[in-house]
């Protein structure tokens, strides 16, 4: 069984970042399994977690009278999450596990205070989740376009 | 320049607007074709439009294409049934040479109709499998309902060792694949930068995120080919219809790799 800190280096979010950082925040972090159809937080409520996808599927959804759209899914590699970041620290869509998922999950309220503690940690841990908001919105533009609409 | 006679010997609905249409030459002799290459085809009366080839460059006796309704002849096309009798210039134009990637992986990147110019290549990659390495082929759509060939997928995946990711822009019920852009497939899917070849073919907005993606992963230009779809007509580059500036897409085209292609992509209305 690997630990936490073997697997964190590995994940594409935390790729180079300073083993003594991945030290640090390795204690905020948990091993979670789900099962299809366990939700991970549900729109509204409080963003005191940040999730590393290990394996498998996560769908990003919004309840509506017709039931649930899912708007993104998120897979090996990708993280979901950034409300923990961002006052008020609330959960601004569903994630619904859809198959066997594993994740790393991380105690929002412990990462921001490692974070205050330590700028530099702050600072590189920000630049990683601001590409990950970077290119939510790209694809959210690009899927504004419509490319693939018929043209008639 | 004078169209060939062919006849509609099969017709297969594919999706909502999109249907395939097997033809077989009048006269008996098969029409021979590279994959990525193009015919004017023409409904009697209506008119005439550029497809792109869809059929297996192996098996020239059947032409195969997979025709969207976007328009007068193109949905008479679609409505064509078996015995209607149609007309075909070309083949025209560059195609793929998939087998430039012999040795490396290759990638296919498709979206939408996409997915139809980039079979034959696919079939060409299946046919010689064992040159290639890794082959992955990733596919954007907007719904579940405009996946193309899905029975054509799967058997791809499962006999051929294909690595096949779909996504679609907007999930209905019932799926349980991928909701993202094809985008977000690249920057995931496996495959040697350094000795990889990747065959883009979608809408032209689409196509230039690939390559940007692409070359994001460290992938030269000359490594990234792109099948431009303009407005042919004359196919032999005369009436310039097609003209992209100093390109005839018809002629120079429609593949063409993204170092030539670039600095005329991220220009409004050329």
């Amino acid at each position: 069984m690997r630990t936490i800190a073997e697997l964190l280096p590995e994940h594409p979010f935390f790729s180079g970042l300073d083993e003594r950082w991945i030290d640090l925040i390795t204690g905020c972090a948990s091993n979670t399994h789900l099962s299809p159809g366990t939700y991970l937080f549900r729109e509204g409520g409080p963003a005191d977690t940040f999730f590393l996808i290990r394996r498998g599927q996560v769908a990003i959804e919004a309840a509506t009278p017709t039931g649930a759209v899912v708007v993104q899914t998120a897979h090996e590699g990708d993280v979901v999450g950034w409300s923990w970041l961002v006052a008020p620290y609330r959960w601004t869509f569903d994630a619904r596990a859809t198959e066997e998922t594993s994740l790393i999950a991380f105690d929002g309220a412990c990462l921001r205070d490692k974070c205050a503690e330590d700028p530099e940690l702050g600072y590189a841990l920000l630049q990683r989740v601001v590409r990950v908001i970077s290119a939510h919105l790209h694809s959210a533009r690009v899927r504004l376009l419509d490319l693939y609409r018929n043209p008639s | 320049m004078v169209p060939r006679r062919f006849v509609v010997t099969g017709t297969r609905r594919d999706t909502d607007d999109t249907c395939t249409l097997d033809l077989t030459a009048a006269d008996d002799q098969p029409l021979a074709f590279a994959s990525g290459q193009f015919t004017m085809l023409s409904a009697f009366g209506v008119g005439e439009v550029p497809i792109s080839i869809s059929g297996d460059p192996a098996y020239p006796e059947v032409l195969r294409h997979t025709i969207r309704d976007v328009g007068g002849v193109t949905r008479s096309l679609v409505a064509a049934r078996p015995g209607t009798m149609l007309g075909v210039r070309g083949p025209f134009g560059h195609g793929w040479e998939v087998a430039d990637g012999r040795g490396g992986d290759v990638v296919f990147v498709a979206g939408g109709i996409g997915l139809a110019p980039l079979r034959p290549a696919v079939l060409e990659v299946c046919a010689d499998r064992t040159s290639y390495g890794r082959v992955s082929l990733l596919y954007g759509t907007r719904t579940p309902g405009d996946i193309l060939f899905g029975p054509d997928l799967r058997a791809w995946a499962r006999e051929h060792d294909i690595d096949v990711e779909e996504t679609v822009d907007a999930a209905t019920h019932g799926w349980r694949g991928r909701v993202g852009v094809v985008t977000h497939l690249i920057d995931q899917a496996s495959f040697d930068e350094a000795h990889a070849l990747v065959l883009v073919c979608g809408p032209e907005v689409m196509m230039r995120y690939a390559a940007q993606a692409l070359l994001d992963r460290g992938l030269a230009r000359e490594q990234i080919r792109l099948s431009m779809e303009r407005n042919m007509k004359c196919g032999v580059g005369l009436c310039g219809h097609c003209q992209l500036r100093e390109l005839f897409l018809c002629v120079d085209g429609p593949v063409l790799t993204y170092d030539r292609l670039e600095p005329l992509l991220t220009r409004a209305e050329l």
